[in-house]
């Protein structure tokens, strides 16, 4: 496991093109191409600030409440459509995986690395937004922020690379995991700041990985003071680790059949 | 020293037959049955025990019929899949030509696609720019290759795709049935490739049905028939077995196909409504009158096209057609040039003195070869009685290969039919030259000492 691990630092070419080619398929034929990877979060956010202020104005406490969620929902467009991608992705690319000696973990990894790529893709706007709304931003915190990003993708490239590997076997997982992910973004901090929810939902919440992803960038991009809930971002950073090393080993140990089943 | 080792190698793949049905990832939970569910059902031997080496720098051939193991074995030495047991040692970079174009994204340029192509196949970036304009100018591409692959016609996408697999510079080159991919020019020039190859002494792995190309080109050829390994050596000697093999279970396939034609029409074809066939020899004779829907009961207006079928009045009955070769067995497969007897056992319910035997050959188009009968050839019927034996021989079979058909006829000097067996009697003649027409003349070829030909 841990040779085929080191073989994918030279899959580094492999990947990195693969990942271009995505983003640049992506949008091969529109007529905005590349900023559609602005646009849409823009017009996402604008929506938002449109239904929160004029709409559905919130009480005072959470403002601009739009852009509160922005923080949230960015990560979780990125990690959402990164699993939802991944499940299907071997199956996807079954012609390479049958027809030519392919290391099958590129194509989770790309999918994943795609989607970081149209997150970070959309983080000028939300720059844009702080520095127009809070231009007292903590620098000092933001040497955080890449560790989060981080964080965040051990923690999805763990999850795509068993949920990749399941559902080759199980089809029934893509299924199953457009529902679940519905309810995990409903049970994570994005649209209701963790001082909202009841006490009795704490615990559960807690449990729930992207909350604290969620909570570490609203509280790095969104709340003054200073970054508190580093102590969580380490844990998980380490838990997430042990994740990505597990979702490895279910990969490498169900390799030899994909290109049987897929 | 051998380029490539393949040693007992055995490859199972399984089905998981019930799961892959009915039950789902949650019945495999429920039933804590999912570790038990990714063990085999039922399996299937896809190579059994298959063993061969390839020394560095030759060329060698795979053949066998679909279905025997050849593609199996090809993704086995490519490192695609992984024997079930035995050892596979393959050395030096490959590259395997299975799937032309396999992962080419249709959205973006030839160009880029070649690049993320090379890249997939193991070379670096810098390699690719150098050989680019040698793989577009392979692929005769250059017109396109900034279009996206989307808009290219499927033999374009197979040239970009073999063009990459090929610039690849491996040591070893599997090569899966990918020959047909182009024009004929293409085709030349893939060869020359394969070639080049060989000049510069790389391996080669080809899997073909094309057996011209295993016999010009192998110096080793293996038979794989359902995944054993039926024969292995000189390509000639394989090739040949092979085709012996496969004359013989053409033999059985025909023999099995006329078999049935002939039972079809026998039962259903006995005379119901000629004009010409009285009633009394209908019912002494009518023994047992099927009447289906293909009943050919009349005289077809054109006897030049005429489907199969069988008429007459039964006065004089064919009991038996048996085709045979020159040894006097019973035969579907002929060799062009090779003797062919047709043998024809008759019964005349009452003695007849008018009568007439006919012999009719047409070729897959249905087009009339030759037509002969007793009457024409001036032999003058003066009785007929009983059981007989009518041998019709063909001293020498020349015709091109393709699947023949043969009438087989009793009936009077004015044509009025005893027994008319339309088209169905077949048999198959092979030639090893590809021949075209409807007949070979005996012929030879003579020059001038000065046009020369060389061996092959």
């Amino acid at each position: 496991m841990f040779q085929n691990l080191l073989r994918l630092a030279r899959y580094r070419a492999l990947i990195q093109s693969l990942v271009a080619r995505e983003v640049k398929a992506r949008y091969r034929g529109s007529v905005l191409g590349f900023f559609w990877s602005f646009i849409n979060p823009l017009l996402l956010l604008l929506i938002y600030t449109f239904v929160f202020s004029y709409v559905l104005p919130r009480g005072p406490g959470l403002e601009p409440y739009a852009l509160f969620m922005f923080c949230g929902i960015l990560p979780w467009t990125w990690f959402s459509s990164s699993l939802a991608e991944s499940a299907n992705v071997l199956m996807a690319g079954g012609n390479l995986i049958k027809k030519v000696l392919f290391p099958a973990e590129v194509l989770p990894i790309v999918t994943v690395l795609a989607n970081l790529v149209h997150f970070l893709f959309g983080l000028p706007i939300l720059v844009g937004f702080l520095l127009y709304y809070r231009p007292a931003l903590q620098l000092g915190d933001l040497a955080w922020f890449p560790v989060v990003v981080l964080v965040q993708l051990l923690l999805t490239l763990g999850l795509a690379l068993i949920l990749s590997a399941l559902t080759v076997h199980f089809r029934d997982l893509k299924d199953i995991l457009s529902n679940l992910l519905t309810f995990w973004f409903f049970a994570t901090p994005i649209i209701y700041p963790m001082s909202e929810a009841p006490a009795s939902a704490r615990l559960l919440l807690n449990l729930n990985p992207f909350t604290h992803l969620a909570i570490s960038y609203q509280e790095l991009l969104f709340y003054d003071g200073p970054f508190g809930h580093w102590k969580w971002l380490v844990a998980l950073g380490i838990a997430s680790a042990g994740l990505f090393l597990f979702g490895y080993f279910v990969f490498d140990r169900l390799r030899d059949s994909f290109a049987e089943e897929v | 020293m051998n380029a490539i080792v393949v040693s007992d190698v055995t490859k199972v793949y399984r089905r998981y037959a019930r799961r892959k049905q009915f039950a789902t990832l949650k019945s495999a939970l429920l039933d804590g049955s999912l570790i038990s569910d990714l063990k085999p059902d039922e399996t299937f031997h896809a190579l059994r025990g298959v063993s061969f080496a390839v020394p560095s720098g030759a060329t060698f051939g795979i053949i066998g019929r679909n279905g025997s193991g050849k593609s199996t074995m090809l993704k086995l030495v490519a490192g695609i899949t992984k024997p079930t047991s035995g050892s596979l040692d393959v050395r030096g970079r490959i590259s395997a030509l299975i799937e032309l174009g396999a992962g080419f994204h249709p959205e973006i340029s030839g160009r880029e696609n070649v690049f993320i192509n090379g890249i997939m196949l193991g070379l670096s970036k810098r390699e690719i720019s150098r050989r680019f304009d040698e793989i577009v100018d392979f692929a005769e591409l250059r017109d396109f290759i900034e279009a996206p692959v989307k808009t290219y016609s499927s033999g374009m996408y197979m040239r970009l795709g073999f063009a990459v697999a090929i610039h690849v510079d491996p040591d070893v080159l599997l090569v899966d049935e990918v020959l047909a991919v182009g024009d004929e020019a293409f085709t030349h020039k893939c060869l020359d490739k394969f070639g080049e190859f060989r000049r510069r002494g790389k391996t080669i792995l080809l899997v073909t049905h094309s057996l011209n190309l295993v016999e010009r080109f192998c110096d080793e050829a293996l038979w794989l028939d359902g995944g054993r390994t039926r024969a292995l050596g000189d390509p000639l000697r394989v090739v040949g077995a092979y085709l012996t093999d496969v004359e013989h279970s053409e033999e059985q396939t025909l023999a099995a196909a006329d078999a049935k034609a002939r039972a079809q029409a026998l039962e259903v074809a006995l005379p119901t409504s000629s004009g010409d066939v009285t009633a009394e020899s209908r019912s002494e004779l009518a023994t047992s009158v099927g009447g289906g829907p293909d009943a050919d009961d009349s005289l077809p207006e054109d006897m030049f096209r005429a489907r199969e079928g069988r008429w007459g009045s039964r006065e004089v009955q064919i009991l038996e057609v048996a085709l045979k070769d020159r040894h006097g067995q019973v035969s579907h497969v002929f060799q062009s040039g090779e003797s062919l007897s047709v043998h024809v056992k008759v019964l005349a319910v009452e003695p007849v003195s008018d009568f007439a035997f006919g012999i009719g050959l047409f070729n897959p188009e249905g087009v009339c070869c030759y037509g002969t009968n007793t009457h024409l050839e001036e032999l003058e019927s003066a009785s007929l009685e009983g059981e007989a034996e009518v041998v019709f021989q063909i001293a020498s079979l020349d015709l091109v290969e393709g699947t023949y058909k043969l009438d087989v006829a009793v009936h009077k000097r004015d044509g009025y039919p005893y027994d008319y067996h339309r088209l169905l009697y077949t048999f198959r003649v092979k030639s090893r030259t590809h021949d075209v027409g409807i007949y070979r003349p005996p012929h030879h070829w003579t020059f001038s000492p000065n046009v020369k030909f060389g061996a092959k």
